[in-house]
């Protein structure tokens, strides 16, 4: 191989051009809009107007942080945002996991109709009415649950876990089963510790779908500004935004009435928009750890 | 792949099975007690709304009570296929999954093709840390960065095409109906390229190395070993998600086009679940809603299960 390596063709060239060249271009258009939109979060509001801010501010402020941070329904949403992504992590990865390893052992009676009732919601949906409906006949508008609630064990987590319990060694469990232990003691002293990757991979999928998720607020609890998360604080930004394209004074005007006049709609946009974006590029890292492997389990079952 | 399979041992089981099912289950109450509540909580959640579905035979009004509800048949399915909307609604469904798919798909093979190709191992990890990131952001924060993108304010988008003089004024490029459903199309490529790469590598990396070297031997050149030993053992994968994803035609997301939609395009913008909620919830039409969710609903069904059995037929086996 080394040999061949030594002459490069024209082709050879050409191709690695094309390759380096393309994948630069990637980068750069994946990479760009968020370091644009992190130097206009930094960059005072009313220079930014006056265009001309693409990767690194002009005239440094943190003040557009601070309006934004110092606004009690960003910090109340932020708290919202965090509590219901580390509850649905937590209940999620715990419940699905048990449900799983029940659901593994072979010897267990209602395995296969318990089975079949998981897999048949990924073929079935009862749509946004009776959901909605359902949601608020069980009082589950308007209230903190609803984020944490229906989705605590879905089926393609549940199939994820199960298969890498499959996996695991059988003979551990039946010593521990012979050595006098319950079921319950050897799922969380034995299957638990030893599935820590997959539950790794589901807790992080679960937490950036809870933390990404702005849909469910918006329906049920739109009405109480209590519940707001920031996903749909960021939203409703977003929708001011697209109802006035182009007029700047009505923004402006806007803008004013919400906090001074010293910040416009495009700081406050740039500057949520960071703010909600940072906790996944903190976690980022730990993510990249683990989805692929994530991906492949997922795949054996699709 | 990887699923060993363990040793089926039905150790209490085999004798009298009808007679000993309650005794066994009573024996494997920790199991029950595990898994019983949460398969509760999916019937629930799940299931209840499938009865739910009885809204759309009737002339629905809050309030009253299940039997006292006007039952009115096919009525709202009729009032469905006569609303030009419905039809409207199903042509911008249709058309924007079809871009998203057939450009998501290209465009990730093509990638993957590409990441194959770098030698520099730094640069390759880079770049494909990088092209997975936007898939882990929400579409809100990706709805902003494209809005911004493309505004008329400054916009990069419009800065590029005005220093290449290849325009003369800023266009509002998301005002124009006929391009939302390419920037639908190109806002989900730039956000799941990176993602969808991923299988597509896994695949390229399972291909015998025994074929290119072959390959080699018989005067290959790099691009004749990608056209002539990569794409061909891909192959099947391709065709494998190529058809599941067809399943996935009415019932693929909604939040970019909701989240970048405005007046001006909404004849292009509205797909099945904007629909559900303009009746639904805002105008509280929730029978003939709830009629518009059964149609998505029975057709994916449909569509899932024709598409689950071609891929079947197409030997799904070789690739797992």
């Amino acid at each position: 191989m080394k040999k061949r390596r030594m002459r490069l063709t024209k082709e050879d060239i050409i191709l690695d051009f094309v390759v380096y060249t393309t994948l630069i271009f990637l980068v750069i258009i994946t990479l760009y809009p968020f370091l644009n939109t992190l130097a206009v979060s930094f960059n005072d509001a009313l220079d930014s107007s006056k265009g001309g801010i693409y990767l690194w501010p002009r005239k440094f402020t943190l003040y557009n942080y601070r309006s934004l941070l110092n606004r009690n329904q960003v910090y109340h949403a932020s708290l919202i945002s965090v509590l219901r992504t580390v509850l649905s992590t937590l209940f999620c990865t715990f419940s699905t996991a048990m449900v799983a390893y029940a659901l593994s052992r072979k010897e267990f009676v209602l395995r296969k109709i318990f089975s079949f009732i998981y897999v048949l919601t990924m073929y079935i949906d009862g749509g946004l009415i009776p959901t909605y409906f359902l949601m608020r006949s069980l009082k589950l508008t308007n209230n903190f649950w609803v984020y944490v609630l229906p989705g605590l064990v879905t089926a393609f987590n549940l199939i994820v876990i199960r298969t890498y319990i499959n996996g695991l060694p059988e003979s551990l469990i039946e010593s521990a089963r012979v050595d006098g232990a319950g079921e319950f003691t050897i799922f969380t002293r034995i299957v638990l510790p030893l599935c820590k990757p997959v539950l790794a991979t589901i807790a992080l999928f679960v937490a950036v779908a809870n933390w990404n998720s702005w849909f469910d607020t918006f329906l049920y609890n739109s009405s109480n500004a209590k519940l707001s998360t920031l996903q749909y604080e960021l939203m409703k930004v977003l929708q001011t935004a697209n109802s006035m394209t182009g007029s700047l004074e009505q923004a402006l005007a806007q803008a004013a009435t919400g906090t001074t006049n010293t910040i416009t709609p495009r700081a406050v946009r740039a500057t949520m928009t960071v703010i909600v974006t940072v906790p996944i590029a903190v976690v980022y890292p730990f993510l990249q750890k683990y989805f692929v492997h994530g991906l492949t389990l997922g795949g054996i079952k699709e | 792949m990887n699923t060993p399979v363990t040793p089926d041992v039905p150790v209490e089981t085999i004798p009298s099975r009808k007679k000993s099912f309650w005794r066994t289950l009573l024996h494997q109450k920790a199991l029950l007690l595990m898994s019983l509540p949460f398969v509760i909580h999916v019937i629930i959640f799940k299931y209840v709304p499938i009865w739910g579905w009885t809204l759309a035979f009737q002339n629905y009004w809050p309030g009253k009570k299940f039997f006292e509800q006007a039952w009115v048949g096919f009525e709202n399915f009729r009032w469905l296929f006569r609303d030009p909307i419905f039809y409207q609604v199903l042509r911008n469904t249709l058309a924007m999954s079809i871009i998203q798919l057939v450009f998501g798909m290209t465009s990730s093979i093509i990638l993957a093709l590409i990441i194959n190709e770098v030698r520099l191992v730094f640069f390759k990890k880079t770049a494909q840390t990088i092209s997975y990131l936007p898939h882990f952001i929400s579409w809100v924060v990706a709805a902003i960065l494209g809005r911004d993108a493309l505004s008329t304010d400054g916009g990069i988008v419009n800065e590029i095409l005005m220093k290449l003089h290849i325009i003369k004024e800023p266009i509002m490029f998301l005002g124009i109906p006929k391009l939302f459903w390419w920037i639908i199309g190109a806002s989900y490529v730039w956000k799941e390229v990176g993602w969808g790469a991923i299988i597509y590598l896994a695949a390229i990396a399972s291909v015998d190395p025994n074929l290119y070297e072959a390959a080699t031997i018989d005067g290959a050149g790099r691009l004749r070993r990608i056209w002539h030993v990569t794409i061909p053992s891909i192959q099947p994968i391709i065709v494998i998600i190529l058809v599941m994803n067809m399943g996935f035609l009415l019932s693929s997301g909604f939040e970019q086009q909701y989240l970048l939609q405005n007046g001006r395009v909404i004849d292009y913008a509205r797909v099945f679940t904007i629909y559900e909620l303009d009746y639904g919830i805002k105008m509280m039409r929730y029978s003939f809603a709830t009629a518009v969710g059964i149609f998505r609903s029975v057709v994916s069904l449909v569509l899932v299960f024709a598409t689950n059995y071609i891929a079947k037929r197409l030997g799904q086996e070789r690739l797992l």
